[in-house]
This record gives C-alpha cells, sequence and structure tokens, in this order.
C-alpha cells in the first residue's frame, strides 16, 4: 500500500516537473518538489531533462525573430478604420446578457458565455420567428410540436471557447446543425445541445462529440442524456 | 517584468478602453513578439502570423472594456492568439497543411547516424519540437517559454488542470519518441 502511495506521489511530483523549471509553481508545489528531487536521483535525473529542454524550447523561440512593421502598421490602419467610440448607452443588450452570465458563472467564462447566450437568443428568436409564421400559415401547428421536437434526440454537453463570438458560435451551431436547448450550467458554465433529433447509436454520438471537439469555438465536449 | 504600477498591462487595457491609441502602442510593443512567436509556431507561416497578431491586438481594442482582470493580460492575448491560429488552421486547404508538414520533418529521413554527424543534439532536440502536433507544440510553448501556470495555460487552452499536466508529460514523451528516432536515447520514459 505504502508503495503503491508512493508510486502515486512520484508520478504526480514528476508531472510538475516542467513547471518546476520554468519556476511557475505555487510555494507549496515548489517545497514538494524539492524535497522529493533530493531524495529521489532517477526523479533528479529525470528533472535534468525537463532543464534541458526546456533551455532548447527557449532557444527555439528567440530564434524565431520578429514580426516586421507590417503588422503594426495593419493593425494601426484597422484601429483607424473603427468607428469613434460613443459614450455608453443607456440599455445595451450584449451588456446586459453579459452581465447576466457573469452573475451565473466564472468571470473567465464570461465572454464565450455572453456569445452564446445572444446566439441563444438568436436562435429563439428564429424559433419565435418560425412559430408565429407557422401559426399564420395553419392552426394545425401548435407550440406544443416545437417544445417536443426540442426535447427528443441526441444531446451533448458543451463549453465555449471563451474567444469565441457570436458569429463564431452561430456559424458552428449552423454547420453542425445543433440547437441550444438549455444552460449555462452554474459553476461549469456548460450548455446543452441538440445535436440529432433521434436518439443516436453510443458510438455514433462519440464520433459527433469527437468531431465538435475539433472546432475551435468548442472548449470542452461531453455526451450528454436526454434532458 | 517589472513595470511602473502607472504602466501595467491593466492600465494600459482600461487607457485602451477609453480609446487610447498611445496606450495599444505600449501594449503593442511589449507583447507582439511572443504572441506572433506562439502564432508563428502554430500557423507555420510568417505571413499568415503577422496578419494574425494585426487581429489580435485589434480583439483588444474592441473589447478591452470586457477585460476584467482576473486573468493577466499575456494570458489573454494568447487565449485570443490560440483561437485566431486555431481558426486559421481551419480554414486552410489540407494539401497546404501537409506541404507545411511536410517541410516541417523532411529531416527525419535522415538515418540516426547521418543526422547526429549533421547536427549536435541540441539542434536535434529543437528539430523535435518543431516537428510535434500542433496539440504539443503549444504545450511546450506555454509552458517553457511563455512561463504560464498550469492554471493559466488550463485557461488559454480550456481544458481542465489535470489535462494541462497529463498533455505536458504526453507532449514531452512524444518529443523523446522523436529524439530516439533520431538515435538519440535519453533512458527516459
Amino acid at each position: 500500500m505504502n508503495a503503491k502511495n508512493n508510486k502515486e506521489t512520484r508520478e504526480d511530483i514528476e508531472l510538475l516537473l516542467p513547471w518546476h523549471a520554468a519556476g511557475t509553481l505555487s510555494r507549496r508545489d515548489t517545497q514538494r518538489v524539492e524535497q522529493a528531487l533530493a531524495n529521489d536521483n532517477e526523479l533528479a535525473a529525470r528533472y535534468e531533462l525537463v532543464r534541458e529542454e526546456l533551455g532548447e524550447a527557449i532557444r527555439l523561440n528567440e530564434s524565431l525573430g520578429a514580426p516586421s512593421a507590417r503588422a503594426m502598421e495593419t493593425l494601426f490602419a484597422k484601429i483607424d478604420a473603427e468607428p469613434v467610440r460613443k459614450p455608453r448607452m443607456s440599455f445595451s443588450l450584449s451588456a446586459w446578457v453579459g452581465d447576466f452570465v457573469a452573475s451565473l458563472s466564472p468571470r473567465t467564462l464570461a465572454y464565450g458565455a455572453t456569445a452564446a447566450a445572444l446566439a441563444i437568443v438568436l436562435q429563439a428568436g428564429l424559433i419565435a420567428g418560425v412559430f408565429i409564421k407557422e401559426q399564420q400559415a395553419g392552426p394545425q401547428l401548435a407550440s406544443y410540436e416545437q417544445q417536443d421536437s426540442l426535447s427528443g434526440g441526441s444531446f451533448v454537453l458543451i463549453r465555449f471557447n471563451p474567444q469565441a463570438s457570436v458569429s463564431d458560435i452561430t456559424r458552428f451551431l449552423q454547420d453542425n446543425k445543433a440547437i441550444v436547448v438549455g444552460g449555462p450550467a452554474v459553476g461549469s458554465g456548460m450548455y446543452r445541445l441538440r445535436v440529432a433529433d433521434k436518439a443516436l447509436p453510443q458510438a455514433e454520438l462519440g464520433a459527433i462529440v469527437k468531431r465538435l471537439a475539433q472546432d475551435p469555438v468548442v472548449g470542452l465536449t461531453v455526451p450528454s442524456a436526454q434532458p | 517584468m517589472s513595470a511602473n504600477p502607472a504602466t501595467t498591462d491593466e492600465v494600459l487595457i482600461g487607457r485602451i478602453a477609453n480609446g487610447d491609441r498611445l496606450a495599444m502602442q505600449v501594449l503593442f510593443a511589449r507583447h507582439h513578439v511572443r504572441v506572433y512567436r506562439f502564432v508563428l509556431r502554430l500557423v507555420r507561416n510568417e505571413s499568415t502570423a503577422e496578419d494574425l497578431i494585426s487581429e489580435v491586438f485589434l480583439d483588444v481594442w474592441r473589447q478591452a472594456n470586457k477585460f476584467e482582470g482576473r486573468s493577466q493580460v499575456s494570458t489573454w492575448l494568447l487565449a485570443i492568439a490560440r483561437f485566431k491560429a486555431l481558426s486559421e488552421l481551419r480554414r486552410k486547404p489540407e494539401q497546404e497543411l501537409d506541404e507545411e508538414m511536410a517541410e516541417a520533418i523532411e529531416d527525419t529521413s535522415d538515418t540516426p547516424e547521418v543526422a547526429l554527424e549533421k547536427k549536435d543534439k541540441s539542434e536535434i532536440l529543437r528539430k523535435c519540437m518543431t516537428s510535434l502536433s500542433a496539440e504539443h507544440r503549444e504545450i511546450i510553448d506555454l509552458v517553457y517559454y511563455h512561463e504560464k501556470s498550469v492554471e493559466e495555460v488550463a485557461e488559454i487552452v480550456g481544458i481542465p488542470e489535470a489535462t494541462v499536466k497529463t498533455r505536458m508529460f504526453y507532449a514531452r514523451k512524444k518529443l523523446a519518441e522523436l529524439l530516439k528516432a533520431q538515435g538519440i536515447e535519453r533512458g527516459w520514459p
């Protein structure tokens, strides 16, 4: 049991070696690593490999040079072309949604969550639009059908990349024929997406999750049970 | 970097949010080289990397009023840069990516003996670092060059902290495999 615990501790410490070499560990973890290195020659030998990698990674990056002046010129030409900033409006929908979402989830998720929330608003608008249009077309279409169509199918939980914009998320939803049906969850900031209108086999849903995860809009995605 | 409290990155972001063009110039001068190198390592094209850093800092100009100071400005910049780079890679035709990848790893066709004759160990190590996958390259760079903590890498890449640690481990393991294929046995893993 002790040997097993020692092995786990050693593996845990070994995972931290790159950050110890870079000097970015907390004081507590630094002490743990230093103590382990002092008592474990093999670990100390592995740490030397990490230090070697650190040195070469710095040399490699420093050899990449710097961008030309074109980058700065392009940036400031674009900034000059931006509209002059106006004083804050008395009510901004995006700011309001941002504040609301920020109050529910970690602030680091606020940008992505804001964009996702706006995408939901847009989707809700589209659904409402379709519903109104359908109502005008004939009385046989009821709101119950719309809700029912959203409750069945296959679902995933997704956390959007904090840098994703509304247009990025809208594009992502369109490309994948996905609909946001819930979220964000308090704490995790996860949204529930319907990715198919029927229950798919687990393997097929797993393949969809894998495909979605390739998109830079996605921070994290996992299969989800039916809500 | 030591900075006068009046000119910390956070103060600059506050000024940028108010439309201060000079503050934007200072922030750009302070960070653009590192952001450029991070992007260049991902997209492997200098012209594309230059275009992307303009886009990154334009986003900063537009979104400075949303920055809440919960993370370092450099972490925020790298997160934006990563998103732009991955979006660009996603737009690129596969053939173009394949050609760039082939260029990056062309020297690995040497036999181990020839490679050892041609280059010293350090150079081979750097070459192997360029041959890693984009996922592994970015975590190696974020930890070793950009000096990002486990928590900061998790924020930039958008993965749990435990995954950051294991991804770094597997990136290093892959690096050791590439070195072994070049005739360099490090005794690990």
